[in-house]
C-alpha cells in the first residue's frame, strides 16, 4: 500500500501534527514502506484463528463500584497552562 | 399512516434515535472518582479521568451489570463477549484525545421498545444496540468573553448509548419512544432519566421520502435535551428537508443543532471532517467476557417492567389500556395506584388517581411523591363512598380539603358534618317540604312532565346540603311523586 501526499496531510491534520509541505513527500515514502513491511502479515492465513488480545492468558480485571479516587483538584489542575475558579481555561471553542 | 402534505404531494418522515443515558453508579466507568451531579468543578476527577500519562483504565463491574440489566429490560440479546475501542477526536473536554467506546462488538445487541401511543394503541420499535462508553467533561462557554472553562467531573462517567432502528414515522412516535425508554430505565434503576441535568440526552436522525420509496439522506440533530425539543426539532427539520427537495435541491448529510431560542435547526459546519474517528481496539483493555450464569442471575432480579405491569393492570383490574398506560408510565404512580386499589374497586381507584389526584397535582405543580394526599388516605376516602358514609359528590369536596390540609377523609367528614343522610325519615320529611313548596310543579309532573324529576332531586339535595343519599332520594321521591 502506498500513501500519497494528500493522505499524509490529512492524517497529520487528524493527529494535530503540523507538517510543512516540503516534508510530505518524504513522509509519504516512509509511511508507505512501514505499511508494506506490516502488510507481510497478510500472507499468513488467519481465517480460523481468534484474534489474540493479550500475550498472557488473563481476563479483564474488574473493580468494585466504590469511590476510591478523586478529590484532589489542585493536583489535577497543577499542570494546566491556565486555570481559574477551579476550572481549566482554554481558548474559546464554541459551535 | 400519517404523511406530511407538501406542495407536490405526500412525504413520510423517517426517524431514528440515539439516546445517551448516564449509568447510575457510585464511581466512574474506568476510575474510582465519584459521579455526583453538581459538585465543585474538577473535585471528582482522578488522574485517569484527566488522562495523565501512564494512567490505566480498570472497569467498574457494576456499570457492566447496569448495562446488562438495561439490555435485559429491552428484551435484547446480551453479547457474552464485547470489546472496547478508542474513538479518536480532539476537543478541550476530552483529555485523552479519544473516548473509550464500543464499536463493532457492543455489550448488547438487538432489542425492542413498545410505544404507548396517545390513542391507547401500541407499536413496537426496534433497538439496534446498546454499548458502554465514557462521558466527556463539560465545557462552559459563557464564563469569559474569549475563554472556555473546562470541568472534568463528568469525564469518564459511564454512559449507555442506546440506538434505535429507523422505525419511527412521526414526532409523536419519537416522543413516545423517549418517554417509554426513560420509564424503563427508571424502573430498572439504571439511569435517572433526568434530561434537564443532562443525564439523558438525545441525538435525532431525520430524513424524508415519498411513501414507499427507499430512505432519503438523513441529518443528525445533536444533543437535544427535552422530549418537547425532540418533537419540535423533528417537525422543523422534516419541513426544511421537504422544502429543499420540492425545489429540486438535495439534502447534504450533516450534523445539525436545535436552536432552543429561534426554534430552528442549524448546521454545525465545524464538524465537516470530524467524522473520521479511526476506531481501533483499546490496547489497555481486554475483551469484556460475561458468564451466562451471571447474566441469568441479573435476569432473575429484574423488577416488573411497565409493559408487564400494564398487561397485569388490564387483566386483573379490568382497566382500559389508556388508564393502565398512564398509571404505569411512572413507577411511583403505579405503586400509588396499587396501594389505593388494594381491597377496593379498582376502576374507582383508577378514576380517583388519574382524574382528581393527577388533576390536583398538575395544578399545583407537584410530583406524586409530594402528594399531600397519601395513597392510604385516598383509599380511606373511597371506603367512605363505598360504605355510603358520603356521596360521590361530597367526596369531591372532601378530596379538595384533603389535598389542602393533608388530613384524613374521615376526620374532614366528621369536622365538617358531611356524613351522608341515610335516615329515611329525614329524607322523607325533606321531600315532603319540597313538594309542599312546589305544589304547581308536582301537578305538572303528574300530568306527564317527567323532566321535572331532576328539579325535585336538585331541590332535595339543596335542602340537605348535598348530604342526602342520592339512591334513597331517587327511590323515595319516585314513590311519593307517583303516589
Amino acid at each position: 500500500m502506498s500513501l500519497d501526499k494528500a493522505t499524509v496531510a490529512k492524517i497529520a491534520h487528524l493527529a494535530r501534527i503540523k507538517v510543512p509541505d516540503d516534508e510530505l513527500e518524504d513522509l509519504a515514502g516512509d509511511l508507505s514502506r512501514i505499511l508494506s513491511f506490516v502488510e507481510q502479515l497478510n500472507e499468513v492465513d488467519t481465517k480460523d484463528v481468534a484474534p489474540m488480545t493479550s500475550v498472557a492468558a488473563q481476563k479483564l480485571r474488574r473493580r468494585k463500584d466504590e469511590v476510591t479516587d478523586g478529590g484532589y483538584r489542585d493536583a489535577v489542575l497543577s499542570n494546566g497552562p491556565e486555570t481559574a475558579e477551579g476550572f481549566y481555561v482554554v481558548p474559546k471553542v464554541v459551535e | 399512516m400519517s404523511y406530511i402534505q407538501g406542495e407536490t404531494g405526500d412525504w413520510e418522515i423517517v426517524i431514528g434515535l440515539e439516546v445517551h443515558a448516564q449509568v447510575i453508579s457510585n464511581a466512574k466507568l474506568f476510575s474510582g472518582a465519584a459521579t455526583d451531579f453538581g459538585s465543585e468543578p474538577n473535585s471528582q476527577v482522578s488522574f485517569v479521568d484527566a488522562a495523565f500519562p501512564g494512567m490505566l483504565p480498570v472497569i467498574n463491574a457494576f456499570c457492566v451489570e447496569q448495562a446488562v440489566r438495561t439490555g435485559l429490560g429491552l428484551k435484547a440479546e446480551i453479547n457474552l463477549q464485547s470489546v472496547f475501542d478508542r474513538k479518536n477526536y480532539f476537543y478541550a473536554d476530552l483529555p485523552q484525545g479519544y473516548q473509550i467506546s464500543q464499536f463493532q462488538q457492543p455489550i448488547v445487541g438487538k432489542g425492542e421498545i413498545v410505544l404507548d401511543l396517545p390513542d391507547g394503541s401500541s407499536r413496537t420499535v426496534g433497538v439496534t444496540r446498546l454499548h458502554l462508553e465514557q462521558d466527556a467533561g463539560k465545557s462552559l462557554h459563557d464564563q469569559h468573553p474569549s475563554k472556555t472553562y473546562i470541568d472534568l467531573n463528568r469525564s469518564g462517567v459511564a454512559l449507555m448509548e442506546i440506538v434505535s432502528e429507523p422505525d419511527m414515522r412521526t414526532s409523536e412516535e419519537a416522543g413516545a419512544y423517549v418517554r417509554k425508554l426513560r420509564s424503563i430505565l427508571r424502573y430498572l434503576g439504571t439511569c435517572d432519566g433526568n434530561m434537564e441535568e443532562g443525564s439523558m440526552r438525545c441525538d435525532v436522525n431525520v430524513s424524508v421520502r415519498r411513501p414507499g420509496e427507499p430512505f432519503g439522506t438523513r441529518c443528525e440533530i445533536k444533543n437535544v435535551n427535552s422530549i418537547r425539543f425532540v418533537m419540535q426539532a423533528i417537525e422543523y427539520e422534516a419541513r426544511r428537508q421537504i422544502e429543499i427537495l420540492e425545489e429540486g435541491g438535495k439534502i447534504d448529510q450533516e450534523t445539525r443543532l436545535w436552536d432552543t431560542t429561534k426554534f430552528v435547526t442549524r448546521s454545525m459546519r465545524s464538524k465537516e471532517e470530524a467524522h473520521d474517528y479511526r476506531y481501533f481496539p483499546d490496547p489497555d483493555l481486554l475483551p469484556l467476557e460475561l458468564e451466562p450464569e451471571w447474566v441469568e442471575d441479573i435476569k432473575r432480579t429484574l423488577p416488573e417492567l411497565p409493559d408487564d405491569k400494564k398487561a397485569r393492570f388490564i387483566q386483573d383490574f379490568k382497566l382500559s389500556p389508556y388508564d393502565a398506560g398512564v398509571l404505569v408510565a411512572e413507577k411511583a404512580r403505579a405503586d400509588y395506584f396499587e396501594t389505593v386499589a388494594k381491597g377496593r374497586d379498582p376502576k374507582m381507584a383508577a378514576n380517583w388517581v388519574t382524574g382528581d389526584l393527577f388533576g390536583a397535582l398538575n395544578k399545583s405543580g407537584k410530583d406524586i411523591e409530594e402528594s399531600p394526599v397519601t395513597a392510604e388516605n385516598l383509599g380511606g376516602l373511597i371506603d367512605l363512598i363505598a360504605d355510603n358514609t358520603i356521596s360521590g359528590r361530597i367526596a369531591k369536596e372532601v378530596f379538595e380539603a384533603m389535598f389542602e390540609t393533608g388530613e384524613k377523609a374521615a376526620d374532614i367528614v366528621e369536622k365538617k358534618g358531611l356524613r351522608q343522610v341515610t335516615d329515611t325519615g329525614a329524607i322523607e320529611s325533606s321531600i315532603d317540604a319540597v313538594m309542599a313548596a312546589n305544589a304547581d310543579k308536582v301537578a305538572e309532573f303528574r300530568s306527564g312532565k317527567d323532566k321535572l324529576f331532576g328539579f325535585f332531586v336538585g331541590q332535595v339535595m339543596k335542602a340537605t346540603q348535598g348530604k342526602a343519599n342520592p339512591a334513597l332520594v331517587n327511590e323515595i321521591l319516585t314513590a311519593k311523586l307517583k303516589g
